[in-house]
């Protein structure tokens, strides 16, 4: 039976030390290096005592797989290789964690809507398989720009969503990521999403732990459920007649175990806060207006905010850090001094303006905008005319320069 | 803090997962009663209590500790049938204690046999069948416990406690986390302290389908 607490001081082949995490991402000196995205994606990997990582080339994720596959051959992960498409490598991915591996897959726009029934299955095998999602367009006709209308897919099907906002959050998140959803009460698949270009392809400096620290390895025999056990649920469970059964006991047995994944969820809670020192980052929440956002919108809200001081006004900050667990309590606390909500996103339907309403009191007060898609970037100056409107001042039109 | 507080059902038709109405689970060195925080001295005193107050005291062994997988899996099956001793030399006379495995977690509805074994998938029948009022788990993996403790809420009256050798289980009525041997033994002691000190119920367990 594996130990994790053994290994703790021993090598790996490849000469790392087996680190405390804690003391890995928080006590250890920290090297600034210029990285892309995805190389940041890489170098966390290499951290990361993975076992298995399996690839399928789109747009945007691509270049983080590739690069992965050169940590492969550098001999940094146990297997890697090339699946026949999003659906396959997804279900792969599932058959390697069932066995008892630490799983890490990369994806992004349709590729994760193509994959889409296996996450419910992940988090319902309770699979604590790692996927990074670089979100991009996923409508006809094609995109590859960034655009984040995916995550709201990924909201509902049992999987812990974290949004990160810069190379950095990637880097760290990564590796904490493992942390939490390895916990036993936890043991949920993580999608940590960025948005694609933005974070993957630009770069930017990274604070990154020394190369020769890795994480302990993963430890199946405290997963909440069996390793692969064909004659046991969920394997069994998915070719059983019961679940085939029309009555109350099938019905309460599916109910009990769907309720089940979402207390993990909510278990999580406390591991995420302990990782990521909370749920949110605020900034001058006794502020009338409030700009709330993930991802890169809270990058351009901050540049918002400058511009917005510059005239005078004050505006705070709150950095959604995950979407599930949601921060629901943190949100309401951090808005509560708040007139105005003002939530920008880069996609066409507003999810996580919907979710803030669903949250707090006198849900009014949220303005959802400004919104982009589709690839569009969005610069401050729109957030900072949204704000300017809603509040009856004059703004000039960003809309064109006219005749 | 939560209001909401895990206690014997029957409570409803699909009671909520005690996580979702914002019940934590204990850190190390803690347990839970009832969803709120407490000491393991105070946890282990209430289990010995409610394992001599009920009329069917039962522990259901998980194949975690079940099969001799290893030597740690060895030593607790020891211990737990040393728990099942003592409760039973220590209830009164119109208790009886049972001691009933989990080998498993193959769904084997309808044709479980309620007096040799538990199911997570349908623990109620075992439950209404052998009119059990008190149970203990032990060594059944964390998911399929969770299952079980829901179901048992949502359809009987039966007070469930939790020996979870990780982080523990907010759906018992009290759970103890990192269990050992050596915890497995204390609760076997304070099961003989209490001897004689606790009034035992001796009615059946209510619920739906036994009554």
């Amino acid at each position: 039976m594996a130990d994790t607490h053994s290994v703790i001081g021993t090598q790996n082949k490849k000469g790392q030390t087996y680190t405390d995490t804690w003391k890995m991402m928080h006590e250890a000196p920290r090297t600034p290096s210029f990285f892309t995205g995805s190389e940041v994606i890489k170098e966390a990997l290499r951290r990361a005592s993975c076992d298995v990582m399996i690839a399928y080339p789109i747009t945007p994720q691509s270049e983080a797989a590739a690069l992965i596959g050169e940590l492969f051959a550098e001999g940094y992960i146990g297997d890697y290789f090339r699946g026949e498409s999003e659906f396959a490598v997804m279900s792969q991915c599932a058959g390697a964690a069932f066995g008892g591996a630490r799983v890490f897959t990369t994806t992004a726009g349709p590729g994760t809507m193509r994959a889409m029934e296996n996450f419910p299955m992940w988090a319902g095998a309770r699979l604590p398989i790692q996927m990074i999602v670089t979100c991009r367009g996923i409508n006809s006709p094609l995109s590859i720009q960034p655009d984040t209308l995916e995550i709201a897919y990924l909201l509902n099907t049992g999987m812990l969503v974290w949004h990160a906002e810069t190379a950095q959050d990637f880097f760290d998140w990564i590796l904490k990521g493992y942390m939490v959803s390895e916990e036993p009460d936890v043991h949920l698949p993580l999608a940590l999403c960025c948005d694609g270009f933005f974070v993957t392809h630009t770069k930017d400096v990274v604070n990154l732990t020394p190369a020769d620290m890795c994480l302990p390895p993963y430890d199946p025999y405290r997963s909440p459920v069996p390793c692969m056990d064909m004659e046991c649920p969920p394997v069994r469970m998915m070719r059983d007649p019961f679940v085939m059964k029309s009555n109350y006991i099938s019905y309460a047995t599916h109910a009990s175990w769907q309720q089940e994944i979402w207390a993990a969820i909510e278990r999580s809670r406390k591991h995420t806060i302990k990782w990521l020192n909370g749920l949110i980052d605020t900034e001058n929440t006794d502020a009338d207006i409030m700009i709330v956002a993930s991802g890169t919108a809270v990058s351009q809200g901050r540049e918002a905010i400058r511009l917005l001081e510059d005239e005078g006004i004050r505006c705070g900050l709150v950095k959604v850090k995950t979407l599930r667990p949601w921060p629901e309590e943190e949100i309401r606390e951090a808005t509560k001094n708040a007139k105005h909500i003002f939530v920008p996103e880069f996609n066409v339907t507003g999810w996580l303006a919907k979710e803030i309403k669903a949250t707090i009191p006198n849900h009014h007060r949220v303005h959802a905008g400004p919104h982009v898609c589709g690839g569009m970037t969005m610069p401050p100056e729109i957030i900072v005319q949204e704000i300017k409107t809603a509040l009856g001042m004059k703004t000039l039109s960003l809309a064109g320069r006219g005749s | 803090m939560t209001q909401y507080r895990v206690l014997p059902g029957p409570e409803h038709f699909l009671p909520p997962a005690a996580a979702s109405m914002g019940v934590y689970l204990p850190n190390p060195g803690e347990a839970h009663i009832n969803g709120v925080i407490a000491t393991e001295e105070k946890a282990y005193e209430e289990a010995a209590r409610q394992f001599l107050m009920a009329k069917v005291p039962t522990i259901f062994p998980g194949p975690l500790v079940l099969w001799a997988w290893n030597e740690k899996a060895a030593k607790k099956a020891t211990a737990i049938r040393h728990l099942y001793n003592t409760l039973k030399e220590c209830v009164q006379p119109g208790q009886s204690p049972m001691l009933i495995p989990m080998p498993d977690y193959r769904p084997k509805y309808p044709k479980i046999n309620p007096e040799v074994e538990i199911n997570p998938n349908h623990p109620n029948l075992t439950i209404w069948h052998n009119k059990i009022d008190c149970c203990m788990f032990v060594g059944v993996h964390c998911h399929q416990a969770n299952l079980s403790l829901k179901i048992i809420r949502g359809g009987t009256s039966c007070y469930t406690i939790a020996m979870c050798a990780q982080a523990g289980h907010e759906d018992a009525m009290l759970s103890f986390r990192d269990a050992s041997v050596e915890k497995i033994m204390k609760l076997a002691e304070w099961v003989r302290k209490l001897k004689g000190t606790v009034k035992p119920r001796l009615t059946s367990a209510k619920s739906g389908a036994s009554n």
